[in-house]
């Protein structure tokens, strides 16, 4: 008709359209947040069982006294079991006499350093680790008595200072995950003088490349010592690497020099530095502070003599001492501390607590500070403390790790702490992002946020959701299944009615009793247990699709419950035990062991049922038990799931 | 105790906990939750009744499929049964409440088809409603 209809007509038309974008746009945002949402929980559940495995792993400390106190035999025919439970003592005069015994063969391709190191040997490394070769045990060992004597001569904190031109990056965690750190130093450069580096601990355990890691980062240190500047993470400890992965690694991937590896690597554990201080503005740690945190003690102490989390100092009887003084050789206290005899060989219990703080502290928003429950060390700090802290020695900002973040990094307590972590994709492929930070002195630290994805793995946001996702709740799962007879027993005392169904509330409640997580239950139910048209929840039917192989038919069910949920401990116990790491421990000591883990975590279990079924799954061999095999026969079925056996190794 | 989420947040809290306020709507509710002299933060004891009203209302629900796919429809005029690429990301982007480019570019992830460029928005609706299922 005119040209009014028409202009009109296209007004009509781009309203729709307007219309019809906001609908899309709209569904679209609830999708998303509803995937990101569930990402949280996944990430929520993995952190749960990683803090509460660690808090497990502490408590593993007290048994060891315990089992010291009254394993008498150990004690007096066995002493070099104690002195394997207690670490050993390292001389250095060792280092020639024993380099001198290894061969690196004509045969061998893998990278041949040159002492001294220049950068082109950190090329080097990196371009041999690519192509995924393993760096000669001579080699190893060279590192680290190089890096030992140098570490030696640092201070307890580094003192560091930038400038407009000169910015210092700072990483956390990498727990092994090679490919992030080759990504960090390909995205940010090599380690010089004009790029310097902090790495803030945990550089193992976990992944599998932790060696590799481990090597290009002394490597890096030793050619820059001034400018690479390494802290000491809580797994920096030869006690949690029993447990976590790292000292599997090493005794898999060096079968002939490992142990002698191990040992080294203890030592060089104990002088790595605690913290750094960068423009006198900056404390960089690797877990965080207390209320009580003395930066001039930490100054001072000698800070060697820290060995394990799981080696605190003793209070040594003075009696006691002079007696078994006089045995030959060395001197021992039944609750189990360094031998030879000196106090001096220990920190104070003042002392010791300060460096845990500094290695296993969390900050939350709650003002205060609080023992940190879910860990089992260190505490939790509020917003208040870091005021406190960082006023009462002149600092601006605490950066710290220790803790994985879905964006790599967080900022919190009003922008004065920075969690730095750097292993992408740590609980799972699309578990969360790695980080590092830029900082000079004037200007405001910059992030740098990357995730490593395999070629495959470029798939939409609700792909890797779901994966993760199965995957956590896989875990979680497990959890349960492991802790059957406890859960079954407080759902029943609440079901007064014998009816098989609890509401949503008293669910949640038993579930956090009994597995001492703090999870989003009533969010996870719908993936947990299948609940009925009024809302009420059926119990049992989380048990119905998942159950623990039995090795062996005839024994009881709660026998290899125990088993199953205590392998991670009972591995560590073994690992202990078998000073020589053929992998085989006596039935005697097997028995022995057995009756005092029982014991003490109060477990009833009718022992006579372990005989049988260590002789059921014919595990004697000569009389020992190889005890790898042992443990890896509990497993857990998921019934209806692709993957038969679930994850044996220990995490 | 107060517990403290920060803003940026809470919309996703809100949408997750299966409501579908439009971006307008959401600045307006986290206007009534937040503090007198904005911190960026949101106090639980606040956003507590705030929430509950909302949900007791059955406020912002959800699209229905039917209506999602009227949607696309609209845009098809041609009724061809998928948008090109470039046509999804003008309309995407230019009108109604914009999305972000992370938005722009996690929606085409997940929703075009690598070989011929284009959404099959059929098919995308089904997919999704799937996997939420």
């Amino acid at each position: 008709m005119g040209c009014g209809t028409s202009s009109s007509v296209k007004d009509k038309k781009s309203e729709t359209a307007l219309k019809a974008a906001l609908v899309i746009q709209n569904w679209y945002r609830g999708r998303s947040a509803q995937l990101k949402t569930r990402q949280r929980y996944a990430l929520t559940i993995f952190q749960s069982i990683e803090y509460a495995d660690e808090q497990g792993q502490l408590q593993l400390s007290n048994f060891f006294s315990f089992m010291l106190e009254n394993y008498t035999r150990v004690l007096e025919e066995d002493s070099e079991l104690v002195t394997h439970l207690l670490g050993s003592n390292i001389q250095d005069k060792d280092r020639r006499d024993y380099l001198g015994l290894i061969d690196v063969p004509d045969s061998y391709c893998g990278p041949r350093l040159q002492f001294p190191l220049t950068f082109t040997d950190i090329d080097l490394l990196i371009e041999a680790f690519k192509q995924q070769q393993i760096l000669h045990a001579y080699y190893v060992l060279e590192v680290l008595f190089e890096t030992k004597k140098l570490l030696q001569r640092m201070p307890n904190f580094t003192h560091t200072k930038t400038s407009p031109s000169k910015e210092i990056t700072i990483c956390g965690d990498l727990h092994g995950k090679l490919d992030d750190l080759f990504l960090i130093y390909s995205k940010n450069g090599l380690p010089s003088v004009s790029n310097p580096y902090v790495f803030n601990g945990d550089f193992v355990d976990r992944g599998k490349n932790s060696m590799e890691i481990l090597m290009i980062l002394f490597v890096s240190f030793l050619v820059y010592p001034n400018d690479l500047h390494l802290n000491r993470g809580n797994h920096e400890d030869f006690m949690m690497n029993k447990r976590y992965g790292f000292t599997k690694e090493v005794l898999n991937k060096y079968k002939l020099h490992g142990k002698k590896i191990l040992q080294i690597l203890e030592d060089v554990y104990t002088w790595l530095p605690i913290g750094t201080i960068i423009d006198n503005e900056i404390l960089v740690v690797h877990g965080g502070i207390s209320e009580s945190t003395d930066l001039n003690l930490l100054h001072r102490i000698e800070r060697n003599k820290f060995k394990s989390v799981l080696m605190p100092p003793v209070p040594i009887d003075g009696d006691r001492a002079t007696e078994k003084e006089n045995k030959v050789g060395t001197t021992s206290t039944a609750r189990g501390i360094r031998t030879n005899g000196s106090l001096s060989e220990q920190l104070t219990k003042h002392e010791w607590d300060q460096v845990i703080d500094i290695l296993w502290s969390d900050p939350r928003g709650k003002r205060g500070c609080y023992p940190n429950t879910s860990r089992g060390g260190g505490c939790y700090f509020g917003p208040d403390i870091t005021s406190r802290i960082l006023n009462k020695y002149r600092l601006k900002m605490l950066i710290r790790s220790h803790e994985c973040k879905p964006e790599g990094y967080e900022i919190c307590h009003d922008g004065k702490v920075i969690t730095v972590f750097s292993a992408s994709n740590y609980y799972e492929e699309g578990s969360n992002r790695g980080a590092y930070i830029r900082v000079s002195s004037g200007t405001p630290p910059r992030f740098f946020q990357y995730q490593m994805t395999s070629a495959t793995c470029l798939r939409p946001l609700y792909q890797r959701v779901n994966a993760v996702e199965s995957s956590a709740i896989r875990m979680l799962k497990e959890r349960m299944i492991s802790r059957k007879t406890d859960l079954i027993r407080a759902f029943q005392l609440q079901d007064c009615s014998k009816s098989g169904k609890l509401s949503v509330g008293q669910w949640a409640f038993s579930m956090e009793n009994v597995l001492g997580l703090s999870l989003p239950w009533r969010s996870l139910s719908s993936r947990l247990v299948t609940t009925d048209k009024d809302g009420n929840i059926d119990y049992m039917s989380s048990f119905q699709d998942i159950h623990i192989q039995k090795p062996v038919k005839e024994v009881q069910p709660t026998l290899i419950e125990t088993v199953y949920r205590y392998r991670s401990d009972l591995q560590i116990i073994f690992n202990v035990i078998d000073s020589d790491h053929s992998g085989l421990i006596s039935m005697e000591e097997f028995r022995s062991m057995w009756k005092l883990f029982t014991s003490y975590y109060s477990v009833c279990i009718d022992d006579s049922q372990l005989d049988e079924l260590a002789e059921r799954m014919d595990l004697n061999k000569d009389g020992s038990i190889d005890f790898n095999e042992f443990l890896k026969a509990f497993y857990v079925v998921h019934k209806f799931d692709k993957l038969n056996k679930s994850d044996t190794t220990v995490a | 105790m107060s517990q403290i989420i920060q803003w940026i947040e809470i919309g996703t809290i809100i949408r997750s906990l299966g409501c579908c306020p439009s971006e307008g709507e959401l600045h307006d509710l986290i206007a009534e939750v937040e503090e007198e002299e904005p911190t960026g933060y949101i106090r639980f004891e606040k956003f507590l009744p705030v929430m509950t009203e909302v949900l007791l209302e059955r406020r912002y629900r959800p699209i229905p499929e039917d209506i999602l796919l009227r949607a696309f429809e609209v845009l098809d005029p041609a009724k061809h049964g998928f948008l090109s690429k470039e046509e999804l990301i003008k309309y995407m982007t230019e009108e109604g409440e914009p999305f972000s480019q992370e938005e722009m570019e996690e929606m085409l992830s997940a929703a075009i088809d690598p070989e011929s460029n284009s959404v099959h928005y059929k098919d995308y609706i089904t997919m999704m409603v799937i996997d939420e299922n």
